[in-house]
């Protein structure tokens, strides 16, 4: 049996310390299908304020991951894919940010493909933490600025100024320029992107 | 005026009909599951629709600052069709979900015997996942349906005020009183109920377990007749606090049941918030 890798959830259960969260960890180790109750309820049993511990995090997006992360390894995959295409926008959310934590490799990307075609800001956002390293430059570019016509702020856009290069500069001038015609505003934070990509450009 | 609609298919209506709604006072709306008109012809129909009621329609209503929850089930109308009864099967994941306050809208239609077993199944899935049940009666044999309905319930062993069933009328309203059920009505421009009848059905039965809704779909009928019966109420005589208590007391009361009407976002609500935090929710 190979070992267990190390649960990248634990910061997330310590910011919890909630007891309950113990036992419906091992039911689901035992029993993998149970996740789906807990998954639902989760938000009834752990609240839904910001983490002061967990920065970014409610209490039941973290105890919606600390969920998933006690799934035996091979099960995860599957039972994600499963829990997205039923949950919830709640439940939906959750599992986009608990992604970067758990053992499925590049195969949830149509999760984040699926979240990306919503108008829904929140699972858009979502779709663009840490996971979103799997997405490929093209449509990780088309996010990005569905950002911000949608007016998500870049800040929720893990390792912009990373990735961000000159065809997406060429976007976001095209995108300001049919604005400005239309006597529109800008989203701030894209200017203010497209100004330090330009000017790298010229450097 | 605070006004709840406990029954409207937001799902069929505009972005204008928000507007209009929060204009008026509307602060807080349930969305019971239903048919579209256009029979549906296999269960992912179904699961694509309880998705948007959970989804994608609350987060259309928040963009207006109307608190959204739903109802799920197998409608009376799509009950029967045996290309639409594995959605029975997926239901149960659907009712543990945090916005869906009520099994509904389940019943019946023509009163057949696949109907009587979706009725009775939806019935134990109330019971089995702790919440209220929503009843349609049907529109043609209205109160024989009625009666069979209530006989169904107290089969079932769900408390009866934990039940609502609606669209009643002046024949079925007294037959539902003496139930110990909620009464639901159905406030339209044409048929089923209108704001002076509903008026005289107050004076009659009181205010005690009493729903007035839009029930607004894709037919003829209007998301503001909630208010026209409480600006009805107010011209009979009846007090401000009777009105909030109809439009705005009593779903609450019925939906809390529940334990899952989250109103902690309605502006100026006086309900507890959810364990104190009116924080909002996921706002990036």
């Amino acid at each position: 049996m190979t070992p267990k890798p190390a649960d990248q959830t634990d910061g997330l259960l310590a910011a919890l310390g909630q007891e309950w969260l113990a036992d419906a960890r091992e039911g689901i180790a035992a029993e993998p299908g149970s996740v789906t109750r807990h998954f639902a309820a989760a938000g009834r049993r752990a609240g839904r304020a910001p983490l002061p511990d967990a920065p970014g995090w409610t209490a039941d997006e973290a105890a919606r991951a600390v969920l998933l992360a006690a799934l035996p390894p091979q099960e995860v995959t599957g039972q994600v894919a499963d829990l997205y295409r039923y949950g919830d926008a709640d439940e939906k959310r959750a599992v986009l940010k608990a992604l970067p934590m758990l053992p499925v490799g590049a195969e949830a990307v149509p999760l984040l493909l699926d979240a990306i075609r919503t108008n829904d800001t929140r699972l858009v956002a979502a779709a663009l933490g840490p996971y979103a390293r799997h997405l490929d430059q093209t449509m990780w570019r088309q996010a990005v600025l569905k950002c911000v016509f949608m007016g998500v702020p870049l800040a929720a856009v893990d390792r912009l100024e990373e990735r961000a290069d000159a065809e997406l500069a060429g976007m976001l001038a095209a995108f300001a320029e049919e604005r400005t015609i239309a006597g529109r505003d800008v989203p701030e934070d894209a200017t203010a992107l497209l100004d330090r990509l330009t000017s790298e450009r010229e450097a | 005026m605070r006004i709840f609609d406990p029954h409207i298919h937001m799902t069929s209506r505009t972005t204008d009909d928000y507007a209009r709604m929060a204009a008026a006072g509307v602060l807080a709306v349930v969305e019971p599951a239903f048919w579209l008109g256009q029979p549906r012809t296999n269960p992912g129909s179904f699961t694509d629709y309880f998705d948007s009621l959970i989804g994608w329609e609350p987060y259309r209503a928040g963009q207006f600052g109307i608190t959204h929850h739903a109802t799920i089930a197998l409608n009376p109308k799509e009950a029967g069709d045996p290309r639409c009864r594995p959605v029975l099967d997926l239901l149960p994941r659907y009712l543990e979900k945090d916005r869906v306050v009520a099994v509904g809208e389940i019943g019946y239609d023509s009163m057949t015997p696949e109907e009587d077993d979706a009725f009775e199944r939806q019935l134990a899935m109330a019971v089995e996942h702790e919440l209220p049940a929503l009843v349609h009666t049907p529109h043609r044999d209205k109160a024989a349906g009625t009666r069979r309905t209530l006989d169904v319930v107290a089969a079932s062993g769900i408390a009866p005020g934990r039940v609502a069933v609606d669209h009643l009328n002046e024949v079925t309203a007294p037959i539902v009183h003496d139930s110990g059920c909620w009464m639901g009505f159905s406030i339209y421009p044409e048929t089923k109920m209108s704001p002076p009848r509903m008026v005289e059905i107050l004076r009659e039965h009181g205010l005690e377990r009493v729903l007035v809704n839009s029930a607004a779909d894709w037919g003829v009928s209007d998301p503001l007749l909630t208010l026209e019966t409480g600006r009805a109420m107010l011209e009979a005589g009846f007090g401000e606090d009777d009105v909030d208590r109809v439009l705005w007391r009593n779903p609450v009361e019925f939906y809390g049941q529940s334990g899952r009407l989250d109103l902690s976002e309605v502006a100026g609500a006086r309900e507890a918030t959810f364990e104190g935090s009116s924080i909002k929710r996921g706002g990036s």
